[in-house]
């Protein structure tokens, strides 16, 4: 036999080859049959490795025909293993989503979800307006004596102004005094002026109690109160700022309100604050309308409390004001009935409550 | 404070609409409560012409008239008695409500019969209770007039709120001086002029009050006997306008004291003379007195209760109510005409401890003009001769009175600097001349004479209030505050700010916030740590609601209850305020409580939810103590709960044994069953105030991060203990091996059983080591 005898076989053997192993690589029907494939073929003693390996014995010219071939099939089959390898991974990729299919309308896993009381929410409402117009918060107890409830804010025992307030009384002492549950918030502003030196700039939330109970009153409820105390701030600042917490609070650009001369005996002159709204249904618009509704009390702090704090009303004055969070968290969300605020419902608490992230800020809008 | 317009009219001229009316009422302090307007409401009910009122066919006692309205002639089925061919009535046409009926007229058709509109009674009208017919009005009136008009009933009715200091507008004429002060209207006086006595009075006045009182709870008294009087109905005049005003007319003696009181402010009483045996002596009730009172109540006198007495015993409470005994009847034919005044405070005491509410405690606790009493008598005088006739005697009086002669005076600049209005110097001085304050200039202050009847004023605010409210409020304008600091200050302190975060972050848990009253039920009260009786309330709202709380649990644990009422059983609700145990301020502490109860969740496609157990709510309190910023990682776990909690299943967190921190664990079931509330509950209190607060070293870096790059290895070790030994006490004990290379421990495993004996446990640990220190 010659060579081109011989080389003219071997390139057949080359062609039949590659058409079995292209033909076996086809038949693989999964991952390991197609590695016993390439095992046959590639491996160290595979049929086209030992093909490889023959190749040092032929001769230069006959070495120079095979070996591009050689290379060729070792390229084709190795694609061709490749290619089957991927689209393996891509069928057994289908049929593994195929069989791990949920029905995603399934219901989630049921969670508690927590809520914060309006009250709670109004309250921080309130406190982030007044904190940007430089307010700080001042406490004080639920349980007051007489002077800090009354006497102090020129409310003396006879005042007929103490029967306005029904006030919750504890057991008389020996000595003849008797606590009692603040009335209002205003205990505070004497607890304040009491125990700092002016200037003053303070709200006072709080628990405030009165011996009153029908379908708009409660025995507890909460109150707001606002306190100013310099050297210059006077009723037209009291309108500005007053003014402010309307929009902002509302959230409306413009809130048209009225000043009504009233009466408080802890300020002179007083008033009482009314502002524009429109009843429609059960939905009541804020800041525009033809009715007005009353919604806080205000006035120029009076002297006669100053001094009661021993402040030299003639070097000092300001202004004080307060209003009620539970009424004005029902005017803005909507709330029927002051009593359900405190009965614990849990359908009115989801119904009525915050979710907790909820958190009223001045840059991100007070409510969503 | 109620009065009608045309009673206004006769103190005050003026041009202006109702509705300007009511809004200068409201802008000078004396707020509008509302306007009834009767000729509003009645507008469609005129004056018609019957032209003819026919048997109806099928029913005897309707009729079918054509009725001419002088719009057209429409067709009415009527069942009153009386309706006739010819008469005039009173129609209201379809469409309109009829008030005393609460209906809408619509056409209908009525036995057959078309109808269309009412001819109307006046109980249908709600102007009486005459219900035996239609209103048949005289033959000559003009068809198409408004009944209301012809009736009288087009004064409207205004009711007015009064401030405690307005007590110079409890009389219409107040009203009238107030209005006519800010430049509404006129004001028209009174006929003060007096009336000449012909002879002496038989009865004498003296004041007989025992001690030292000052004030005299009634410091002036004047009488006058008229004789000769004759009682009975007083007139349609004087009736209309005390109806007008809700008050009942009884006889023309006891309304001439009503109409006075309303009229002028002026309270007033009319003794039955031939009932008085002697002298009237104002004095102090004696020790067992009892007065029988014009409202048919007997009243137990105490010695400080001003009683106006003749020789014998009391006839009348002071300035309160007078008595029924010498009081006026249709047969009373001698009078005593008192006219007093009496001390507010005592006034107060008295009525408020009797809870007498009467229009004469009303005015005189609120203080009435002490300079009207002479002219009160007059006027009252000349109303007794006008409507019942009689011959008066000569005015008796004793006391002085008050003395409430006041200067006050106002710095010009007081009303801009307190007011922020720019208000000229001339027109503070015209109001306050207006109001009657005799205003004098004197360069840089305004010195006034306050009038008698504004006994609220005494100081220089009031008179700048005076001014502001005659100007009026409106000009005010709106000033910005200025900014203390271009960016604000922060506004609540450390401590506020943790009770705004403890509520979100258990909200965030999943837990509802609650906020409930501060007082509970004694029996609840003494479930949850006892009950102080310094902080019982005196006169509570209820008898369940009288006890200040020394916990907020049982409010909450009620709530789970109500809920489960009403079918919810998986509740998980928290509140954050105040508990109370003692009457002074350092009393009242702060916590954070909450309640959990049910399951963790309902049933469900994965699986149904596990009963709470202690372990949630012990997690729940240590989230919030590091939500808070508080010690969570070093706080001490021990036993001790109080005792409302099951003493097996809770704990407390402290920081050694004095500063407790917190307490939870499953609630003592027998306070659940106390509390008839189905079990179990876990729950628990953060005592906020004893958290101690991150140190104010104003640093705010933290401490840097050490990390090693050698790994971590775990190793798990078992430990067969006595089986009191806790958890902790472990835990402690392995972290405290090597401070240095253990960096964690947990517990993941716990065996009790027979293989390792009685009263043992085995407790299986994970011990993390690191070193933390070599690179």
């Amino acid at each position: 036999m010659g060579p081109l005898f011989l080389l003219k076989e071997t390139m057949q053997d080359i062609n039949k080859l590659e058409s079995e192993l292209l033909e076996e690589i086809g038949n693989a029907r999964d991952l390991d049959a197609l590695e016993a494939v390439r095992i046959s073929a590639m491996g160290k003693k595979g049929r086209v490795s030992l093909m490889m390996r023959g190749l040092g014995q032929m001769a230069p010219e006959e070495r120079k025909e095979i070996a591009p071939k050689l290379n060729q099939l070792k390229k084709v089959i190795g694609d061709a293993i490749d290619n089957a390898k991927a689209e393996l991974n891509r069928a057994a990729m289908e049929a593994r989503l195929a069989s791990e299919r949920v029905d995603v309308t399934l219901p989630v896993r049921p969670e508690n979800k927590g809520r914060i009381h309006p009250i709670s929410q109004v309250t921080d409402e309130i406190i982030e307006i007044f904190a940007d117009m430089g307010f700080s918060i001042a406490e004080g107890p639920d349980i007051e004596d007489d002077f800090h409830n009354f006497t102090a804010l020129n409310i003396p025992p006879e005042h007929p102004a103490r029967q306005m307030h029904d006030t919750f009384y504890l057991p008389q002492k020996e000595d003849g005094s008797r606590q009692l549950l603040r009335t209002h918030t205003s205990s505070v502003q004497i607890r304040t002026m009491e125990n700092k030196q002016p200037p003053h700039r303070i709200v006072v939330p709080g628990r405030t109690y009165r011996s009153d109970s029908d379908q708009t009153h409660t025995p507890m409820f909460n109150q707001i109160e606002g306190l100013v105390i310099d050297k210059t701030s006077h009723m037209g600042h009291l309108k500005g700022v007053l003014k402010e917490f309307c929009r902002a609070f509302f959230e409306v650009d413009d809130v048209e309100m009225r000043f009504r001369p009233s009466y408080f005996p802890f300020t002179e002159p007083s008033a009482e604050m009314d502002i524009r709204c429109t009843f429609a249904g059960d939905h009541i618009k804020i800041g525009e309308g033809d009715d007005w509704m009353e919604i806080l009390g205000c006035g120029m702090v009076n002297p006669k409390v100053l001094a009661h704090c021993g402040i030299d009303p003639n070097e000092y004055q300001g202004f004080a004001w307060g209003m009620g969070i539970d009424r004005i968290a029902m005017l803005k969300y909507g709330i029927p009935d002051l009593r359900a605020f405190f009965d614990c419902d849990l359908r009115w608490l989801k119904h009525y409550g915050f979710v907790p992230l909820d958190v009223p800020t001045l840059g991100g809008g007070l409510s969503r | 404070m109620k009065f009608t317009v045309s009673w206004l009219r006769e103190y005050l001229e003026f041009d202006a609409s109702l509705d300007e009316l009511s809004e200068k009422l409201t802008s000078i302090g004396l707020e509008v409560e509302e306007i009834v307007d009767r000729a509003k409401e009645l507008e469609a009910f005129k004056v018609c012409h019957v032209i003819k009122a026919e048997q109806h066919p099928n029913a005897d006692r309707l009729r079918v008239c054509q009725v001419d309205t002088g719009e057209g002639v429409v067709q009415v089925v009527c069942g009153a008695p009386n309706a006739k061919t010819g008469m005039k009535a009173v129609f209201a046409p379809s469409g309109v409500y009829v008030p005393g009926t609460d209906l809408l007229l619509k056409p209908s058709k009525i036995r057959g019969v078309e109808s269309n509109g009412m001819l109307v009674s006046e109980r249908e009208m709600g102007v009486s209770d005459e219900h035996d017919g239609i209103i048949e009005m005289p033959e000559n009136t003009e068809i198409g007039l408004q009944y209301a008009k012809l009736a009288g009933l087009d004064d409207p009715v205004v009711e007015i709120a009064i401030t405690p200091n307005h007590q110079d507008a409890l009389g219409v004429y107040g009203i009238a001086r107030d209005l006519a002060a800010s430049g509404f209207g006129t004001l028209k006086e009174p006929d003060l002029t007096p009336v000449k006595g012909q002879f002496d009075s038989p009865i004498g006045v003296k004041l007989s009050f025992e001690g030292d009182a000052d004030p005299l709870p009634c410091s002036k008294f004047l009488g006058r006997y008229v004789r000769g009087v004759k009682n009975g109905p007083s007139p349609k005049w004087l009736q209309d306008r005390l109806i007008s005003i809700g008050l009942r007319p009884i006889s023309a003696l006891v309304d001439i004291t009503n109409f006075v009181t309303f009229d002028l402010g002026r309270p007033l009483h009319v003794f039955d003379a031939d009932k008085l045996k002697g002298d009237i002596q104002p004095r102090f009730a004696r020790a067992g007195e009892k007065l029988l009172a014009l409202d048919g109540e007997e009243y137990d006198l105490v010695e400080s209760d001003c009683v106006i007495a003749d020789d014998v015993a009391p006839q009348g409470l002071g300035g309160i109510m007078g008595g029924e005994l010498s009081g006026c009847t249709e047969e009373t034919t001698n009078v005593f005409i008192e006219a007093a005044l009496f001390d507010p405070i005592a006034i107060a005491t008295t009525g408020r401890r009797l809870g007498i509410e009467s229009d004469a405690r009303y005015r005189f606790e609120r203080g009435v003009d002490p300079a009207f009493v002479e002219n009160g008598m007059e006027v009252a005088t000349r109303l007794v001769m006008e409507l019942c006739g009689g011959e008066p005697s000569h005015v008796v009086a004793d006391g002085e009175g008050p003395d409430w002669q006041k200067s006050v005076s106002l710095r010009k600049t007081r009303v801009k600097e307190l007011g922020g209005v720019d208000v000229e110097p001339s027109e503070m001085i015209e109001i306050l001349d207006r109001l009657g304050f005799k205003p004098v200039d004197k360069g840089d202050v305004i010195e006034t004479q306050v009038p008698s009847w504004r006994m609220d004023i005494d100081a220089e605010a009031d008179l700048v209030e005076e001014v502001m409210r005659m100007h009026g409020f409106d000009k005010i304008e709106a000033v910005a505050l200025p900014r203390l600091s271009v960016v604000a200050q922060p506004s609540v302190s450390p401590k506020q700010r943790r009770v705004r975060t403890a509520k979100r972050a258990l909200a965030g848990r999943g837990m509802i916030e609650a906020v409930t009253y501060s007082f509970l039920p004694r029996a609840h009260a003494e479930l949850f740590g006892g009950v102080n009786e310094d902080i019982v309330l005196s006169n509570p709202i209820s008898s369940d609601l009288d006890v200040m709380r020394p916990s907020l649990l049982p409010n909450l644990v009620a709530a789970a209850g109500r809920n489960q009422a009403r079918g919810f059983n998986d509740i998980n609700l928290f509140e954050v305020a105040g508990e109370y145990h003692s009457d002074q301020p350092d009393g009242q502490r702060t916590v954070a409580a909450g309640i959990r109860t049910g399951l963790t969740s309902g049933r469900h496609w994965d699986g149904a939810g596990r009963a709470w157990d202690v372990f949630d709510v012990k997690a729940d309190v240590l989230d919030l103590l590091e939500a808070i910023g508080g010690p969570a990682a070093t706080a001490q776990i021990v036993t001790g709960a109080p005792q409302w909690y099951h003493p097996g299943r809770s704990g407390v967190i402290q920081l050694g044994p004095k500063m407790r921190l917190a307490a939870f664990g499953e609630l003592h079931p027998s306070v659940l069953e106390a509390m008839k509330v189905k079990g179990p509950i876990m729950g628990f209190e953060l005592y906020l105030d004893n958290v101690p607060l991150p140190k104010a070293t104003g640093k705010t870096a933290r401490d840097p991060l050490k990390v090693s790059d050698y790994q971590a290895v775990e190793r798990d070790f078992a430990f067969v203990v006595d089986q009191d030994v806790t958890a902790d006490k472990i835990l402690r004990a392995a972290r405290g091996a090597d401070k240095k290379l253990i960096t964690d421990a947990t517990i993941f495993d716990i065996y009790e059983g027979e293989r390792i004996g009685e009263g043992k446990k085995s407790i299986a640990l994970s011990i993390r080591l690191e070193h933390l220190t070599k690179h």
